[in-house]
């Protein structure tokens, strides 16, 4: 029972209907009529992935006979019959010095994704066994007053994640709070409105890029001495406004159109402005402040790949980089990897704030 | 209402709890005690905790192997080592104090000093290695390219090529009305260095650099520009660039690729120059000179072990390491083992490609630095003529061979390295004419040796 419950919490989260139909068709419960429903749902869905990962693999097959012809083909006009034999029999060995470099498939990928959490386990072996190397001088170091030693290896690839989501949550907690009480004011006075307007039209489509350096101009200035890593503060500011100008247009929006009706019943009962604000206006327009607050987390995490890219912060986005940088037999795979994380997450955020807004709100619509 | 604010009060630390997952790293507190090993005999270390920069090229090799082989944990240094993304950013980096140190190209902390691009006051106490570079081109140059070039009795060309077979080449693609492209790694590197050599040694002008204009493109037959190094091969495939001059192994990764063709190296252009070198601020070894040459040490330690030839192969293997040069091991073999292949299947000896530790490779020599200055001075990206006491007084300031010195009598009193190969010398190396072009270098003779190219600026003595 217990778990049933909790497949229904997921699979509502997760907003794929499928696990639930599912869980029917096992319990016998499914009526005739839900027979298609349950194709819609469940059959659909399934083989829709299916298709996907057949197309891919196809097209990867594709690509990957079209460069090794054209390798052999070559070998044999500059090097003549000989060495063009013995390409051939190489990438058909599947040895890694001759290997075509191009999409690859699915199965490649999901070797490099098992290879990628492999790493992460060595890592955190080392992690452990750096620590307890360096406890003992450590232990002098803080008694001195000193710093401790920490971890000189790389981040792992699940570090990566959470270095990345970290980055995200800050940008987006700063969007919030300039967003949101900047969105009430330009909403409630149409002079501010006006005041702002051109502002917000003219930074609204200014790509992350520019942002970044931007960000990157003022942090480097205001920080000025300071030795510490400033890629992070760097990275998350810029996240943030890259991201903030959805949430400030919609609370904006949402703020002038509350409905007159209820501002007219604050008159009457003579609110205060403060509590005209937290009783009446934000109340009616929390469901457009959150459909900003849904494509700022979305925007965010989007933008957040080229920002950590560009500022050298540790995350998916580096990752991504230095892999496509190395050019080694298995970069490209770890790079579709990447993709999907990020595709997964994404997603997970996106439901997420849906059922955020689900919670806080009045109107309880399940929409998208 | 209420139920409003304590809901956000909610969702607020949800948010912050996420926020704070982010971080987490186990720590242990456990109570085993090292027990000394090493012969080295540590300094008293100011700051242990290190973060040094690198770009993706195999001769960042003493970096990794200094930490791989526990040569910086020798010293007591703790040293995280970061790739980076291009030679600016390594630049601003080390500058703004978020490296404490880093891989760098020899000309960036000489221009730093000089005049050229950002100024700050950068040391190089150490020079990390010699030779290391080629030059690449697109399989279409090269078919149009090879029947300029002289073949030998076995039917390969006669190395090295010389830039005279790419005349013709370049004459073609103008009177088809393309100018021809190619690139190198940064406006102070050896690669933009060499390549005009190479180019302005067969009489194709490479362009001029002036105070207002600093392109570097001004009366140019071939129009050089910037690409990081590892985004070289994808540039090249891309059709931007028909050539480039970069470090390994991004010349090998093109002969893999079957994308391009490298037709010279940098050891042919000049037979044992100085390519990378290793930087800190003058701000870093002033607070912590002793670091300074601990640090210095572990690296002189790395060269030495790297080129004991028996070691190149595990230095291969460790390199391939993604958080390294990350390229596949069969493409850094190729020039780190002693050979080089240019044409696929023209595999050729180079024993001293990549050269470390030999010919005292990690002494950072005035003489190499000068050399540097009399070709920004050639070109113009030092804009006015200096008088040649200039050159002297300017890389005193920026080699630093009293750390190196005092590392290398360290490194011999502890039986790491043999009192012979610490060079008796004021710093000049004798005068050369290794070159591709047969002209003479005496470092002493800076405005001399500016005055003797047909291609460039010339100075009044």
């Amino acid at each position: 029972m217990k778990a049933s419950l909790t497949l229904n919490k997921v699979s509502n989260f997760l907003g794929l209907g499928l696990f639930r139909t599912l869980k029917d068709l096992f319990a016998n419960k499914l009526e005739k009529e839900d027979f298609k429903n349950f194709l819609r749902k469940t059959i659909v869905p399934l083989a829709s992935i299916l298709l996907f990962l057949g197309l891919w693999n196809i097209g990867a097959k594709a690509l990957y006979n079209t460069e090794a012809d054209f390798k052999i083909e070559k070998a044999l006009q500059n090097q003549g019959q000989a060495a063009a034999d013995a390409l051939q029999v190489c990438i058909a060995s599947g040895e890694s010095s001759c290997q075509p470099n191009t999409l690859p498939s699915p199965s490649q990928v999901w070797g490099s994704f098992q290879s990628l959490l492999r790493d992460h386990n060595i890592i955190n072996a080392d992690k452990a066994a750096f620590a307890e190397k360096t406890a003992a001088l450590n232990k002098t170091r803080i008694a001195e007053g000193k710093n401790a030693i920490v971890y000189t290896g790389r981040p792992s690839f699940v570090d990566q994640i959470f270095r990345s989501l970290r980055t995200v949550f800050a940008g987006f907690l700063l969007a919030l709070f300039i967003a949101v009480p900047l969105g009430i004011f330009i909403g409630l006075s149409p002079t501010l409105k006006s005041a702002f307007n051109w502002f917000i039209q003219i930074f609204k489509p200014v790509s992350p890029v520019v942002w970044y350096l931007l960000v990157f101009m003022i942090v480097k200035t205001v920080l000025i001495g300071s030795a510490d890593d400033s890629s992070f503060t760097i990275s998350f500011i810029s996240v943030g406004l890259c991201s903030m100008w959805a949430t400030l247009v919609n609370t904006a929006m949402g703020v002038s159109t509350v409905d007159k009706d209820y501002i007219n019943v604050a008159k009457v009962l003579k609110l205060g402005a403060f509590q005209k604000i937290f009783k009446v206006v934000l109340p009616s327009s929390l469901p457009l402040i959150f459909t900003g607050l849904k494509i700022t987390l979305s925007v965010a995490w989007m933008v957040l790949i080229a920002i950590e890219l560009l500022a050298q912060s540790p995350g998916l986005g580096l990752f991504v980089w230095e892999e496509f940088q190395n050019g080694a037999n298995d970069s490209n795979a770890k790079i579709i990897v990447a993709m999907f994380v990020i595709g997964i997450i994404g997603f997970l955020l996106d439901r997420l704030m849906l059922m955020i807004q689900n919670w806080v709100s009045f109107d309880k619509t399940d929409a998208i | 209402m209420n139920s409003l604010l304590k809901k956000s009060t909610y969702i607020l630390a949800t948010a912050a709890l996420l926020f704070a997952c982010g971080g987490k790293e186990s720590k242990k507190e456990t109570t085993t005690t090292e027990v000394e090993t090493s012969k080295t005999k540590t300094l008293d270390i100011e700051k242990p905790q290190l973060t040094f920069g690198f770009i993706k090229l195999t001769d960042m090799a003493p970096l990794a192997i200094a930490k791989e082989k526990g040569f910086f944990e020798d010293e007591g240094l703790f040293v995280s080592v970061e790739a980076q993304s291009n030679w600016k950013n390594v630049l601003d980096r080390v500058i703004d104090g978020q490296l404490d140190g880093s891989h760098m190209l020899a000309g960036q902390p000489i221009a730093a000093g000089a005049g050229f691009g950002r100024q700050a006051k950068l040391v190089t106490p150490f020079s990390m290695d010699l030779n290391g570079n080629g030059i690449t081109v697109s399989n279409d140059v090269w078919s149009k390219m090879k029947p300029n070039v002289p073949k030998g009795a076995d039917g390969k060309p006669i190395h090295p090529i010389k830039a005279e077979a790419l005349k013709p080449v370049i004459t073609e693609y103008k009177n088809s009305g393309k100018a021809f492209k190619m690139g190198m790694v940064f406006p102070v590197s050896t690669h933009n260095y060499e390549i005009r050599y190479w180019l302005a040694a067969a009489g194709i002008h490479p362009g001029m650099y002036t105070k207002e204009n600093v392109q570097g493109q001004i009366d140019a037959e071939v129009l050089l520009s910037v690409t990081p190094p590892p985004q070289m091969p994808a540039t090249l495939e891309a059709g931007t660039i028909y050539g480039y001059c970069v470090g390994e192994p991004w010349n090998q990764q093109a002969v893999f690729k079957g994308i391009g063709v490298p037709v010279v190296t940098n050891y042919d252009i000049w037979k044992n120059n100085p390519e990378k070198v290793f930087v800190m601020t003058e701000k870093f070894i002033e607070d912590n000179p002793n670091t300074a040459i601990a640090v210095t040490k572990a690296l002189i330690r790395a060269g030495k072990w790297l080129d004991e030839p028996s070691n190149r192969k595990e230095a291969v293997e460790i390199l391939s390491m993604s958080q390294y040069v990350g390229a596949p091991v069969e493409v850094l073999a190729n020039s780190m083992t002693g050979t080089f292949e240019f044409e696929k299947g023209d595999k050729r000896d180079m024993p001293d490609f990549n050269v470390f530790y030999k010919y005292n490779a990690t002494y950072p020599f005035y003489s190499d630095g000068i050399w540097f200055l009399t070709q920004m001075r050639r070109w113009g990206q030092i804009p006015d003529a200096k008088p040649a006491d200039w050159y002297a007084s300017t890389i005193k300031d920026i080699y630093r061979p009293d750390i190196w010195k005092k590392a290398a009598a360290l490194l011999v009193e502890e039986g790491n390295i043999p009192a012979s190969d610490i060079p008796t010398t004021d710093g000049y190396k004798t005068a050369t004419a290794d070159f591709i072009d047969g002209t003479t270098y005496d470092a002493k003779d800076p405005l001399g040796y500016i005055n003797s190219f047909k291609i460039g600026n010339k100075d009044k003595k």
